[in-house]
């Protein structure tokens, strides 16, 4: 059974939960929110049977509040709303000509191994997500990180799946032009 | 013939879903011929792997940490219990 308090968790854990919580809901009032529910739900809950690490229990706790959280986000302000501007004038007109070729061809970026180790990348990175719209970075990092499928981000959302490949493209065109302008300086 | 717009637009969804044979036979005939296209390929690639390690850098980074104000309010709640 459980020795320990839901106190003990939050000394224990809840930086940890909050770390997790905040990478991908990027708002510091957001993931306090996601932690307490989650340590709430946690005291209330009589799964915990000290088969898993508290830590591993926890998070998998967490990982639904955070989805939780960005429905009630995106209920209150559908990205299609953020988005319905970007995806009613065509991509096109920012990325592309009139004939469908680049206006920007993509530049040659030097080989993974060598970015994924330049600190500068990554803060460029973090910078280029905070200038997508807070809706849609979040729906990003959700199917980035292969923690949800579309397909049941899709349903937890309740957007179609052809919304979410238009919001995921808009995502990734922005966040590759803003590092290339930002991080290559091209 | 696919333009470059068409072939970004399902190098994209090829991350999100799995393409239909007559899409990726379009898609492959259009890389060979296209570097901006590859490149553009690969880069998404290297973002989905830079994002990851994003994340799990703001996991480990322990100057982040729950404010006092927000750790009292939670142990409050808690001890409530709603």
């Amino acid at each position: 059974m459980i020795d320990k308090t839901p106190h003990d968790w939050l000394n224990e854990h809840g930086d940890y939960l909050y770390r997790f919580a905040l990478a991908r809901l990027r708002d510091s009032h957001l993931a306090e929110d996601a932690v307490q529910e989650t340590l709430l739900a946690a005291i209330k809950s009589p799964s915990f049977d000290g088969k898993s690490a508290p830590r591993t229990w926890l998070t998998g706790i967490l990982k639904h509040k955070i989805v939780d959280l960005i429905r009630k986000q995106h209920r209150e302000q559908p990205v299609e709303d953020v988005m319905s501007h970007a995806v009613e004038t065509d991509v096109a007109d920012e990325y592309f000509n009139d004939s469908g070729h680049w206006a920007d061809r993509p530049g040659a970026w030097p080989s993974a191994e060598n970015v994924l180790e330049q600190q500068q990348f990554l803060t460029v990175l973090q910078r280029c997500l905070d200038r997508l719209p807070a809706s849609l970075a979040r729906l990003f990092l959700l199917r980035e990180v292969h923690e949800e499928d579309n397909e049941n981000i899709c349903k937890e959302l309740q957007i179609s799946p052809t919304n979410a490949w238009v919001m995921l493209y808009r995502a990734r065109m922005g966040l590759r032009q803003c590092l290339e302008l930002h991080w290559l300086g091209k | 013939m696919l333009s470059c717009k068409q072939a970004s637009e399902l190098l994209s969804q090829s991350l999100d879903r799995p393409l239909r044979r007559r899409e990726r036979w379009t898609l492959r005939l259009h890389l060979w011929l296209c570097t901006a296209c590859r490149r553009f390929g690969q880069q998404l690639m290297l973002i989905r792997l830079a994002i990851e390690k994003a994340l799990s850098e703001t996991e480990q980074n322990e100057n982040l940490r729950l404010s006092p104000e927000a750790r009292a309010r939670m142990a409050k709640v808690l001890a409530s219990g709603h």
